[in-house]
């Protein structure tokens, strides 16, 4: 029963999902996930919201944001659809994937499941490619120990490139470290340097070719390795929002605005 | 200076990839898929170890039974029984409390508009349609939502929901549905418009349209106090409240049946198609939070629930007592509307102050009964109730109710369109009047023929 305030009132369908970042936010943070990993929970316990929480998958159908501060900086956190993976071969898939190439968030938390971590990683190495700015989350640790499941946890983070936080949302264990990682990540003080897939050699030349004209074409800005490995795949959404991407930025030079390089 | 931006540059880019991967030749996705696949692997195979495989997987031991052949819809039927069980007999008590607590504040009231020496209507208008229209929605709907939630909710946070869907899936295969329809199914439980917005869940546009317009089928949290309170009425002379829970259990399996023969009904005509495959993952039991889920469930849902059915209920009163009090042709309005309803509320095995309560019970379910209430209470002799055992006598003896009127008005309130929310809702999602008006219609024409249907055969095989 997907019952909260908003479920049940005319707000129902209401998307509070933006993917301006709002003034007076100082860092946007996603939380992105498995299915039923718990990202609700983080994200109720981080928010002080009550966003539904149940034990089934698929039920964030409402992307949920909220906010939250750490030290006095203000934090939007963005409830993201649970999924498998980013390749945009459904609806949940394509929110998720859309948000954390177009929304740009500061930090992208990976909740993972413990007890299932093969899985859930392969899409933390998805969004890897997308953002470099991660923290891992690896969520229902209580439920692993009961299972006698042991993760190397420092092994871990020094094979993922990102830092790594154990929790048990439920009962608010390590949500502390969580968000100072967070805040870390999204300023900047803790750099990271994510694991990358290295596919086979034709695709990778072909990326490489690809990468300094796409750096040409938009800057700094995106992640190029992973819009080349898009456009490659001829991706119509991604190239499509390149265009209006482009756009935008044309109409901003126009008026008098400096163009990027 | 002004820089001349490069426009072509996304033609020259994807004119490149057309030469690097031409006509998909590199098979990229599958590339990427399995490579990623290997990589999430070898990280994990480095890190994770598992000392000792526990004994006994209690999980698959439950699900052995759960979701087994033989025992799956079983032990569903027994867990749905148990948890009306607990409200029906659980809200008892409570209700008469509050109801009595209410009706003495009526009381207060009334002193009040004496002493300050109101004029008659301020007293009618106020304490007589707004405030005991509201109090009848407190009496009547808190205690059996106060209970049903937490209780619904627990079954929710351990993980029983995807295993109800699991159970179903094959009955909604054969009626031409997803079985990811169970789920938006017990979201309707709570809320019919959360029932909806669930069915997002369904990928497929035709097998969400179906769910969507047959979520009205089950009893949303507005219903199940009226349908609560009208098997009390059936059973009446015997107290015992195992007779009630059967009667609701009844109910809603025979909202599960019209679902999925209206499913099965929409995908043979209107909106055919073959089902879509699924993967629905199990997910492990889970111990409950038990405090969270009764706290939340409470403040978030039921007083929330119990604030928009009051806000509601408010208004509604408030125009029952004026159609009772304004007078034309020596009948008052609510009597003129009743009769002129009846001939058709007696063809459906109920009366026309029914249909009243169910035509201004259009914004929200949960005020149908107070309205009907408060109709009776202005157009009869009796015009006030002490306690909610009186209820029955207002019923039966003053309104002539038997267990036809009760029954039909139960099937009625099951299958008949769903609130103004909802239809708002069916109507945002799916962004098509012609859905939305179907939803509409499709519950009311099924509605009619079954309360037709039930109402003439009772009377002919004379059980009435």
């Amino acid at each position: 029963m997907g019952l909260t305030y908003q479920s049940c009132s005319i707000g129902v369908t209401k998307e509070s999902f933006s993917k301006r970042r709002t003034s007076g936010v100082d860092y946007t943070v996603a939380l992105a996930g498995n299915p039923n990993t718990g990202k609700s929970t983080v994200f109720n316990a981080l928010t002080g919201l009550n966003q539904h929480t149940g034990n089934w998958p698929g039920k964030t159908v409402l992307y949920a944001e909220g906010m939250y501060t750490y030290k006095e900086n203000t934090f939007k956190l963005v409830d993201l659809p649970g999924t498998y993976s980013l390749m945009a071969n459904s609806p949940e898939e394509q929110v998720a994937r859309d948000f954390l190439y177009t929304g740009r968030p500061h930090t992208t938390v990976v909740v993972v499941d413990a007890t299932c971590l093969e899985r859930n990683l392969n899409l933390a190495l998805q969004v890897f490619e997308i953002t470099s700015r991660v923290v891992l989350c690896v969520n229902l640790i209580d439920e692993a120990k009961r299972k006698k499941i042991v993760i190397d946890m420092d092994s871990l983070a020094g094979k993922l490139g990102v830092p790594v936080v154990t929790t048990a949302a439920r009962d608010g264990y390590g949500l502390d470290t969580l968000v100072s990682t967070i805040a870390d990540v999204a300023a900047g003080r803790v750099k990271t340097t994510p694991f990358m897939i290295k596919y086979k050699d034709v695709i990778e030349d072909a990326v490489q070719k690809l990468e300094p004209k796409i750096k040409m074409l938009l800057g700094d800005e995106f992640n190029t390795r992973w819009l080349a490995l898009r456009l490659l795949d001829k991706d119509q959404v991604v190239i499509s929002a390149v265009k209006q991407h482009l756009a935008r930025k044309n109409g901003f030079a126009a008026t008098g605005g400096e163009a990027p390089a | 200076m002004k820089r001349k931006y490069p426009y072509s540059g996304l033609d020259d880019i994807l004119k490149e990839v057309e030469l690097l991967n031409p006509s998909g030749a590199l098979k990229l996705n599958d590339s990427i898929v399995s490579h990623i696949y290997l990589g999430a692997e070898k990280i994990a195979g480095e890190v994770v170890s598992q000392q000792e495989k526990p004994k006994i997987d209690w999980d698959r031991k439950m699900d052995d039974i759960l979701t087994s052949k033989v025992f799956g819809f079983p032990s569903m039927l027994l867990l749905l029984a148990v948890v009306f069980w607990i409200t029906v007999t659980g809200a008892n008590y409570p209700s008469e409390m509050l109801a009595a607590a209410l009706f003495w504040i009526q009381d207060r009231l009334t002193d009040l508009c004496h002493l300050l020496g109101a004029p008659a209507w301020v007293n009618g208008f106020f304490v007589e349609g707004v405030y005991l229209s509201m109090a009848w929605v407190v009496a009547v709907m808190l205690p059996p939502m106060a209970i049903f939630f937490p209780c619904f909710t627990i079954l929710e946070d351990m993980g029983y929901l995807p295993r109800v869907a699991f159970n179903l899936d094959r009955l909604f295969k054969k009626a031409g549905t997803h079985g990811k329809q169970s789920l938006t199914m017990s979201m309707g439980f709570g809320c019919n418009a959360a029932g909806i917005v669930a069915c997002r869940i369904i990928e497929s546009p035709r097998e969400r349209l179906i769910a969507m317009l047959t979520n009205n089928f089950v009893p949303c949290n507005g219903r199940f106090p009226t349908l609560i309170a009208l098997a009390s009425l059936m059973v009446l002379g015997m107290t015992a409240s195992p007779g009630v829970t059967i009667i609701v259990v009844g109910i809603v399996l025979l909202g599960i049946a019209a679902t999925l023969t209206v499913s099965w009904g929409l995908s043979k005509t209107l909106l055919k198609g073959i089902p879509s495959a699924f993967v629905l993952e199990l997910p492990p039991y889970r111990r409950p939070q038990l405090g969270k889920i009764i706290v939340r469930s409470i403040f978030d849902r039921t007083l929330f629930v119990l604030g928009r059915a009051i806000c509601v209920a408010a208004p509604a009163g408030g125009i029952a007592w004026l159609l009772a009090n304004i007078h034309s042709g020596g009948l008052s309005l609510l009597q003129h509307c009743g009769s002129w309803l009846n001939p058709f509320g007696q063809l459906l095995g109920m009366d026309g102050f029914i249909l009243m309560a169910f035509i201004l019970g259009f914004p929200a379910n949960e005020i149908v009964l107070p309205i009907l209430i408060m109709s009776y209470l202005a157009a009869g002799s009796m015009t006030e109730l002490s306690s909610i055992e009186q209820l029955s006598n207002l019923f039966v003896v003053e309104h002539g109710w038997t267990w036809l009127t009760a029954a039909c008005m139960m099937l009625f309130s099951l299958l008949h369109y769903p609130c103004s929310t909802t239809l708002l809702t069916i109507w945002r999602e799916s962004r098509s009047i012609k859905w939305t008006a179907l939803s509409a219609l499709i519950p009311l024409v099924i509605a009619c023929i079954v309360c037709f249907a039930v109402a003439q055969a009772a009377r002919l095989l004379g059980w009435v």
